[in-house]
């Protein structure tokens, strides 16, 4: 008996996918991604009493000011130094996600100014139910004379570019997210 | 490069509607900070983590698949030894999460969670069980197409990706505004996966390929100095 494969309206088994035309677009992260995500939720990118330490957090909040429950932030940042990697002991890299007050929490280092003439500053992703790509922004330093001469907090509507600065509250740097309406967090494209 | 990226304010996902900036987005000149990126999951990322159905003392019920592919840079470089994370709901369409309020059994054998790290050909894959459609209420009748919840780090900042892949010919994909956020036809089939006869095997699991593509944010390519 010859195999069913051979029938002729039966197509044969053939391993072949097209190759990719492009970039995969992005998608949602969804309501659930914590069961995907928070294993590595990294809030502390150096301990506590890491020479240094500080806290930063914040809320992300909505159009209506309200708190976003479910929103993931991710920040990439130089070490005290300006260096830009991932070594043992130092990732670079925090995801936090929010609680039910939309707040999100890390301790870390201030960043050191990286080459090219920037102000020391951390790139942030924001993640959440709602949004069908991330949103990209930075948080720069407060008291921080540098920001006098970034070319990028300079290329922003001078009545913004608060939202994209931290506050100083001492132990801890403060800084919302407001993804839309009043005082909306400058978001960035390339 | 064009973007083929969903909008962000797109009326028929309801979500978008207070969470989508307002105003127009800041054109960004990539500074080192978006150049470079973590490297991730190195010694974190367990060789188990990538078999979905062996996180339990049974099995988790489902048609159980073999989800592989490639991750790739905008230039069709491999990316290799990076971090790709996978979540999902189970057969059932439920999820593993306590705001998940589904009437559909969870699955005691199911978590829903996978990592892995991809090689030096940035291939990556798992083993799981496929998921089931479930409704999710931005409309009468909204059911997700079955999907897997993909996060994927490039080499650099500009290269995060969050996506899902969905599975060839699901009824659902035609009425769903998450897949349908994306607005070209071209760009939405690079979220579909395919049968792969290669990694299905006899008598045990279906194989499907997914190949991603990271950078697709950037409106020219990334020189790198």
């Amino acid at each position: 008996m010859t195999s069913p494969l051979d029938h002729p309206d039966i197509a044969p088994q053939v391993s072949s996918w097209p190759e990719p035309s492009g970039p995969t677009p992005s998608q949602t992260v969804g309501p659930f991604f914590s069961i995907g995500l928070a294993w590595m939720c990294a809030e502390d990118l150096v301990p506590a009493d890491h020479p240094g330490a500080i806290g930063l957090t914040g809320r992300v909040l909505d159009g209506a000011g309200a708190p976003v429950p479910d929103a993931v932030v991710e920040i990439w940042q130089a070490d005290a130094d300006g260096a830009l990697e991932s070594r043992p002991g130092w990732l670079g890299f925090g995801r936090s996600m929010t609680d039910a007050g939309g707040v999100y929490r890390f301790t870390t280092v201030r960043p050191g100014a990286v080459a090219g003439g920037a102000a020391p500053h951390i790139a942030v992703n924001l993640f959440a139910r709602g949004l069908l790509q991330r949103l990209v922004t930075r948080i720069y330093l407060p008291g921080e004379p540098a920001n006098e001469s970034d070319p990028v907090l300079q290329s922003v509507d001078p009545i913004r570019r608060s939202t994209l600065i931290a506050r100083d509250e001492g132990t801890q740097l403060a800084h919302d997210f407001r993804l839309q309406g009043d005082r909306e967090t400058v978001f960035f494209v390339w | 490069m064009t973007t083929t990226d969903p909008p962000y304010d797109w009326a028929p996902y309801r979500s978008s509607a207070l969470r989508a900036p307002a105003q127009p987005l800041q054109p960004l000149a990539l500074g080192p900070t978006e150049r470079s990126g973590p490297v991730l999951g190195t010694g974190a990322v367990q060789p188990g983590d990538r078999d979905l159905t062996r996180q339990h003392a049974g099995e988790p019920i489902g048609e159980r698949i073999n989800v592989s592919g490639r991750l790739l840079d905008n230039a069709g470089r491999p990316v290799r030894r990076q971090l790709v994370e996978m979540w999902q709901a189970n057969a059932a369409g439920r999820y593993a999460h306590e705001v998940d309020r589904h009437p559909a059994p969870l699955d005691p054998n199911f978590t829903g969670t996978g990592r892995c790290l991809t090689d030096e050909e940035g291939r990556w894959s798992f083993v799981t069980i496929k998921p089931g459609a479930y409704p999710w209420g931005n409309h009468t009748n909204a059911w997700r197409p079955a999907h897997l919840h993909f996060s994927v780090f490039g080499a650099a900042f500009t290269e995060r990706l969050v996506t899902q892949m969905y599975f060839p010919g699901d009824p659902f994909l035609a009425h769903d505004p998450i897949y349908r956020g994306v607005r070209d036809e071209a760009g939405r089939r690079r979220l579909l996966s395919c049968l792969d006869w290669e990694t299905t095997e006899d008598s045990w699991a279906v194989g499907y390929h997914f190949d991603i593509v990271v950078g697709g944010r950037l409106a020219t390519p990334v020189i790198t100095p």
